[in-house]
């Protein structure tokens, strides 16, 4: 029997000790939303923290009271029976500084200066993040999370999390995700970066003031992002070659095939709701996101320190955004380590997008393997 | 198929306690399970089935879902010291590959299959037909098995690779067969290092 978590309400946690940034910089006071589900335990021992991907937030599951479409990101995966269960795991969405739903970021008020932050706002890496992130963990009273999840950019937060925080996380279950990002993928983000800058409205970052929104440069950031979380076969399997009306218009600007209407489509609706400026920090992140570089490029060397954590890795054969030859690489670097490393490669038709649909063997896996965490963290089960 | 669980226990006797192990094609995880329960040893299991891998992934082991025939890329040399390929070689189209891959990476290699010359099945075919029996149970139009062999064909096989056999013997209802194992075992095992 399986059910959602229900109505939730966002939660916010102050921080008023500045967070020093890998650049050097720092972020002064600051704010968190977050979510939870389910019941922290009397041991504390089986709180979960989910990393949300480039344009979700801390809303993982459930609804809010306010908006009954509003359902989590991730309602599929968490909640009462389902494969990350809410009746046995405390479970933490969080909302990473530079976002824009509702923790710290570029719309909000630069104490410098009394205006809004826009492009000023610090650049943070993924390691910031979860610096953030931990702070909040260790407000909440746990000293120990049972898992990082997280899939995508949530994925390399989990990397990240096993590498900083080892002591911190017994299991590490990293989705669709990669050791870094390729020179294809940091071209995509580029581009995207480009769509948003070069737009009339962007001003510098700083369109607030000017009552605008860059949103000509977020739909193409948006059009672009999209086709690279699908994969070929599933684009062709949803909208082939059709075209919207039954004949050809012989025009270039107007919209003839599907294919188009959905990409605008999409476009639209994500420049209605996202953060240009956001959208600028986040990519960003994933450009530097690349932990064996302090270590000469030696993965292996990198995981060293995570070599106590237990592994769960999950990659889907159709992803070319984040192949499964990339999750490869994780887990060769956790064997050369001796690490407890699983490792499903899911044979998906989706693409990237797959790790946040339904996919019986997929979801199969995870619920297996959150069942293993289950035993392992709560007291009188065996290990 | 699945190998049966006295054959397992007798296969195990021949890990050392404490072993790092690789199970390639280690099926629902039920070997190193028991290898991981009984006899104190860590490693992985790899496997290709979904159904398998979910398996395995319930009993607690560390299953790496990786298809063979790609070889062992995955690992150094010599950095387990024993490698399981159980029931397995006989599916893979690049036997003799595998069978160098295991002896790289391992320390010691345990490898088991049908043995084709077991006395049933050369009757089977001296009457004409295909044996169908327990180590073999499919008709010759559907095996999974690409690859049949015998027991006395491994060993010439083991020789050209230049391995070194430590150990063989027949495998006939969970008992071991240590005498003409080629006629009287439907099962052959080898326990060979790098030579």
């Amino acid at each position: 029997m399986t059910s959602s978590v229900g109505v939730v309400t966002p939660q916010r946690m102050r921080f008023d000790q500045p967070l020093p940034l890998q650049s050097g910089a720092q972020l002064p006071a600051y704010e968190l939303v977050y979510e939870t589900y389910g019941t922290l335990n009397a041991q504390r021992s089986n709180a979960v923290l989910v990393c949300h991907a480039l344009n979700a937030s801390h809303h993982v599951a459930g609804l809010h009271a306010d908006d009954p479409k509003s359902l989590g990101w991730w309602d599929n995966m968490v909640g009462p029976g389902k494969p990350v269960d809410t009746d046995r795991f405390f479970v933490i969405g969080v909302n990473n500084p530079g976002s824009c739903f509702g923790s710290t970021g570029p719309m909000h008020t630069n104490p410098a200066t009394g205006r809004p932050w826009g492009a000023d706002f610090p650049v943070c890496t993924v390691e910031d993040w979860v610096d953030a992130q931990a702070r909040l963990i260790e407000a909440l009273g746990i000293r120990q999370l049972a898992a990082v999840l997280g899939g995508s950019l949530g994925g390399m937060q989990a990397q990240a999390w096993a590498l900083r925080y080892p002591e911190r996380l017994r299991h590490c279950v990293a989705v669709a995700t990669a050791p870094n990002l390729s020179a294809q993928n940091i071209a995509f983000n580029e581009v995207a970066r480009r769509a948003i800058v070069t737009d009339p409205d962007f001003h510098g970052g700083h369109f607030y003031a000017h009552g605008v929104v860059p949103k000509r440069g977020l739909r193409v950031a948006r059009m672009i992002g999209h086709i690279t979380y699908l994969s070929d076969d599933s684009m062709e399997a949803k909208f082939g070659r059709e075209l919207r009306d039954a004949e050809l218009h012989f025009s270039t600007q107007d919209i003839e095939f599907q294919i188009e209407s959905y990409l605008r489509y999409q476009g639209d609706k994500f420049s209605e709701y996202f953060d240009a400026n956001t959208y600028l920090l986040i990519t960003r992140a994933l450009d530097y996101f690349d932990p064996a570089r302090a270590h000469g490029g030696d993965l292996a060397r990198a995981y060293a320190a995570a070599k106590a954590i237990r592994f769960l890795l999950v990659s889907f054969t159709t992803d070319w955004r984040f192949s499964p030859a990339r999750s490869r690489e994780i887990v060769k670097a956790l064997v050369d380590n001796r690490a407890d490393v699983s490792y499903a490669e899911i044979d998906a038709p989706h693409g990237h997008d797959a790790f946040l649909l339904e996919d019986p063997r997929y979801l199969a896996v995870m619920r297996a393997y959150f069942e293993r965490i289950a035993a392992d963290v709560t007291p009188g089960a065996r290990a | 198929m699945t190998t049966p669980l006295k054959n397992l226990e007798v296969i195990a006797r021949l890990v050392p306690q404490g072993a790092r192990v690789l199970d390639l094609g280690c099926g629902s995880g039920e070997l190193l399970a028991y290898l991981m329960r009984e006899r104190g040893c860590v490693g992985y299991g790899i496997e290709l089935d979904d159904a398998n891998v979910l398996a395995s992934t319930q009993r607690g082991i560390n299953v790496i879902q990786l298809n063979l025939e790609e070889g062992l890329k995955l690992f150094d040399d010599h950095s387990f010291d024993v490698v399981l390929q159980l029931e397995t070689l006989q599916h893979l189209r690049n036997a003799e590959k595998m069978l160098r891959e295991t002896a790289r990476v391992g320390r010691i290699g345990i490898v088991s299959f049908p043995n084709f010359a077991h006395w049933p099945n050369r009757v089977s075919v001296l009457r004409g037909r295909m044996p169908v029996t327990k180590a073999l149970p499919y008709e010759w139009y559907d095996t999974p098995n690409i690859r049949v062999g015998t027991y006395a064909d491994f060993e010439v096989l083991a020789r050209k690779n230049g391995l070194q056999i430590l150990d063989s013997f027949g495998l006939q209802d969970g008992e071991m067969v240590r005498t003409l194992p080629n006629l009287l075992a439907s099962v052959a095992v080898f326990k060979f290092e790098r030579g």
